[in-house]
């Protein structure tokens, strides 16, 4: 089964590339388990994302969308010369200028104008497929393209093929700021992607720059620093695993099953993503983990809901019998609660990792069948230089803060009417705005009370 | 409407880059009158002008932006250039209007410039997408701060060629009086498009400018920086120079309008940089510097960044900053005081009203249009430091 990318706006486009080098990296690699297996798993990461031509060149399955050239040119040139895969010929689409940052531009002028020839190459694309699985959008919520036309085009794909599944990889800009307006164009991106995605994926750039620090002992973080991150933990979900015990077969539906594993309710839709070790190649060389380590530090990372593995407080427990009935301490009212988690182990020794940690129903929503709230999916196939690698894709609170942290600001800001004029412009209206405030009020409520 | 500076460029050694049919030229100057370039010469040239405006706009594939280049204290640029504003947003309504307007010095030698600044300021206010205030003075202090420090060798070996004021890649050789503060002006161009016609790491097309930095469609003045004014030899860049360039960037001293940012509220702040930075050091400085400087609150992460991988000719790095901030409030005000001097006296006045189409209204409007942007930034200073309860948020009944 396939999975076709689309690559939106400067942010998507280069994310994009760096997501298949490293598939294509690890694709290569022995991954340090019997022959056999690494040939069934290099078979079905290959159908996945990559079409074989017939002079065996990888070709990934991916269509490039952006307003501006440079990133597209920049991005396929790039490919080019990783001598390894490349983009489609005629898989990519741009424009001479930017949408300027303005969601309404993207969303109310260069989308429905550029509708026919976008869907064209979306549909080529399909067509190559045998099997189609779904469509993995990447795009950052900030900025005018990926944000603005990522948004009308998820709608439009929803339209088009309304049996696949849509995932929508949103990259959360930096806290302290990199686009004036990127609160306005952040709500009115979720609030749509909430009614035409199957699911939002988030990565913060805030997170992702800190793991580049103080994980990979980087000094000087350029976005390629980041956007490897970011490949990586898109990589360690997207590649083949086992989703069932006793499986023969690499799963045909990894998006399939990842949305049935995650998004039980359509109210529900924001997932975060954990993952461990993460460190620089180097201290790689000179560590060494057992699977019960990793376990239990990936559990207690989601209970606090640290994002990365440095600085977790390990204070904070689920509540047990005893503590609900003397409900005062203040350390479990901490702990961050799910609705449905999907933890992914990858490499040497998997049978002898036990997952039961994740099971316990006081990490959930009492509504949900607790065997429906959690799900593992195995291989002992390492994945991308790491010997043994644990991910964790959870639909939690985990996300509620730097959603309500959203929502304020942008809040605010439309309180004071300031650049409100610049969307109206393109026929964003104040009523527009407000609808989008409430339908996150709505959200933000609905994962406070879970 | 005076030939003789157009015909120094035909003459000069950038005589090729122009296109000798794209000229308008008239032989008798506006007499430093807003009103004769405006009015008059206004009226007479708009066919001209219209169609050499469409002739070079049909050679474009993408027009993204009109450059207005003119002073507000004379009367060509400052009347016509305004008329010729107004004559692009009628041909061209969607392409942006970009204007970098030299403002005159409170010694300035024109008399009559503070009428032609204010009556150029209110075309400004309701027909240009931004604009970029420029002071002479401040012009003239950055060359000499940067004349002094090369010839000082406090700072070690400082290369002879600032980049502020560097035409390199240009092709001229004698430099004249203005050429060193004009080279100021070209540089902030060239930095201002860089980030839209190179590639980099994250980029800002033209569109992004206005889009971040206009809150509110009046309140697009902005106040720009270059740093760093000198190359230091070395290629290696320590961090802590490399901090030095933000630093500088929010210091009065380096502002090419006579205005202190740092001491005033802002609305937003753009960072536009070259070269071999990185993010880490954009996000490291906006951590740094963010303490010390005012934002309005509805903006508080009021930041727009850009990097660009190409840095300047000869250069490794560079930062333009772009600020919207009521530090450019006393250049405004102190142009209304000068008016109401003259105004009150009627001195003048008689040129202006005997060219066709002017008329006393014409000064009383552009005068309230000019309080009433003063007044704009009146009400967003007076806010300043006031901490206001964020508005209620909407209720969700669960
Ligand atoms: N992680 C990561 N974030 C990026 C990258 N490039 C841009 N961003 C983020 O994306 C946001 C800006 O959006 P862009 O992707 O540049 O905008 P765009 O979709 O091209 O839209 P326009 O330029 O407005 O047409 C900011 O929050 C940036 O931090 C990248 O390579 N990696
Ligand atoms: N920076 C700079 N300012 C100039 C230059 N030429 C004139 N000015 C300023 O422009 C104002 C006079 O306007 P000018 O452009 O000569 O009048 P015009 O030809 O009628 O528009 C005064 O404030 C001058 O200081 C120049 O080449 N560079
Ligand atoms: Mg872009």
């Amino acid at each position: 089964m396939s999975i076709i990318t689309v690559q939106l706006g400067q942010c998507g486009n280069q994310i994009g590339y760096e997501l298949f080098d490293v598939i294509c990296n690890d694709f290569h690699s022995n991954g340090l388990c019997p022959r056999k297996e690494n040939g069934l798993y290099q078979a079905a990461s290959k159908e996945r994302f990559f079409e074989e031509t017939e002079s065996g060149e990888f070709v990934s399955r991916a269509v490039l969308l952006d307003m501006e050239p440079k990133v597209i040119s920049q991005t396929l040139s790039l490919a080019a010369h990783s001598g390894k895969w490349s983009y489609g010929e005629k898989s990519q689409f741009s424009q001479k200028q930017g949408s300027g940052n303005n969601w309404a531009n993207g969303y109310c002028v260069h989308g429905p104008k550029h509708k026919d020839i976008i869907m064209n190459l979306v549909r080529k694309e399909a067509e190559k497929c045998d099997r189609l699985g779904g469509f993995v959008t990447i795009m950052s919520m900030a900025g005018g393209t990926g944000s603005g036309m990522g948004t009308f085009i998820t709608s439009c794909l929803r339209d088009a093929y309304p049996t696949s599944l849509l995932l929508n990889e949103v990259i959360w800009p930096y806290g302290t700021g990199e686009v004036i307006v990127q609160n306005y164009n952040s709500i009115l991106t979720l609030s749509h992607l909430y009614q035409s995605s199957d699911a939002l994926l988030v990565h913060e750039n805030d997170v992702i720059h800190k793991v580049c620090s103080q994980r990979m002992n980087i000094k000087q973080i350029s976005f390629r620093d980041v956007n490897k991150v970011i490949a990586h933990q898109l990589g360690s979900v997207f590649q083949p695993a086992y989703t069932t015990d006793g499986a023969t077969h690499y799963s045909r539906n990894p998006l399939g099953e990842l949305m049935e594993s995650l998004v039980p309710h359509p109210e529900f839709k924001m997932l975060g993503l954990r993952n461990i070790p993460q460190m620089s190649e180097h201290s790689l060389a000179y560590s060494t983990f057992t699977w019960h380590g990793l376990i239990k530090h990936l559990r207690q990372m989601l209970i606090a809901n640290a994002k990365m593995e440095e600085g977790i407080n390990w204070q904070v427990h689920l509540p047990t019998e005893v503590a609900t009935r003397n409900s005062s301490l203040s350390a479990e009212q901490l702990f961050n609660r799910s609705v449905a988690n999907l933890a992914i182990f990858r490499g040497k020794d998997i049978e002898g990792a036990s997952s039961e940690g994740f099971r316990d129903p006081a990490m959930y929503t009492p509504w949900l069948p607790p065997d429906d709230s959690f799900s593992i999916w195995k291989t002992p196939r390492s994945f991308n230089k790491y010997e043994k690698s644990a991910t964790l894709m959870s639909n939690s609170q985990g996300l509620l803060k730097p959603l309500d942290c959203i929502v304020g600001k942008a809040w605010n800001m439309f309180a004071s009417k300031a650049y409100v004029h610049q969307y109206t412009k393109y026929g964003i209206e104040e009523e527009d705005f407000l609808q989008c405030f409430t339908t996150l009020e709505q959200i933000i409520s609905s994962y406070s009370t879970l | 409407m005076e030939e003789g500076v157009v015909n120094e460029i035909l003459q000069g050694p950038l005589r090729d880059l122009f296109d000798s049919t794209q000229f308008i030229t008239d032989v008798s100057g506006s007499g430093n009158n807003w009103a004769v370039g405006h009015k008059l010469y206004g009226c007479q040239y708009r066919e001209q002008i219209v169609e050499k405006l469409r002739r070079v706009a049909e050679q474009c594939d993408c027009l993204q932006c009109f450059f207005v280049i003119h002073s507000m204290g004379g009367g060509t640029g400052s009347g016509l250039g305004t008329f010729v504003l107004n004559v692009l947003e009628d041909e061209f309504p969607e392409v942006y209007r970009f204007v970098t307007s030299v403002y005159p010095s409170a010694e300035d030698d024109v008399i009559t410039s503070p009428y032609n600044s204010v009556l150029a300021m209110r075309e400004l206010t309701e027909h240009a997408d931004c604009v970029l205030p420029i002071e002479n003075q401040s012009l003239v202090d950055i060359v000499n701060k940067i004349h002094h420090m090369a010839n000082s060798g406090k700072l070690g070996a400082v290369k002879p060629n600032s980049l502020v004021t560097s035409n390199k890649g240009g092709m001229k050789e004698g430099e004249k009086p203005f050429d060193a503060m004009n080279n100021i002006v070209a540089n902030l161009l060239l930095n201002l498009t860089s980030s839209a016609r190179f590639e980099g790491a994250l980029n800002m097309d033209l569109n992004e400018i206005s889009m971040n930095l206009v809150p509110f469609p009046h309140l697009h003045y902005l106040t720009s920086s270059l740093t760093p004014l000198y190359t230091l030899a070395d290629v290696n860049v320590p961090t802590r120079r490399l901090d030095q360039m933000f630093s500088d960037a929010f210091n009065k001293d380096h502002q090419l309008i006579r205005a202190d940012p740092k001491h005033s509220l802002y609305l937003a702040c753009a960072l536009m940089v070259r070269g071999n930075v990185h993010i880490s050091d954009l996000r490291r400085n906006i951590e740094r510097l963010k303490p010390s400087l005012q934002f309005v609150s509805w903006n508080q992460e009021g930041w727009k960044t850009s990097l660009c991988s190409v840095p300047p000719v000869g250069h490794t790095h560079s930062l333009l900053a772009l600020a919207n901030n009521t530090c450019v409030k006393p250049t405004f005000i102190d142009l209304r005081d000068r008016f109401t001097r003259l105004y009150r006296k009627k001195a003048h006045l008689h040129h202006y009203l005997q060219v066709d189409g002017m008329e006393q209204s014409s000064f009383t409007d552009a005068y309230s249009s000019l309080s009433s942007l003063i007044d704009e930034y009146n009400q967003l200073d007076a806010a300043k430091g006031v901490a206001l309860p964020d508005p209620p948020r909407i209720n969700i009944a669960v």
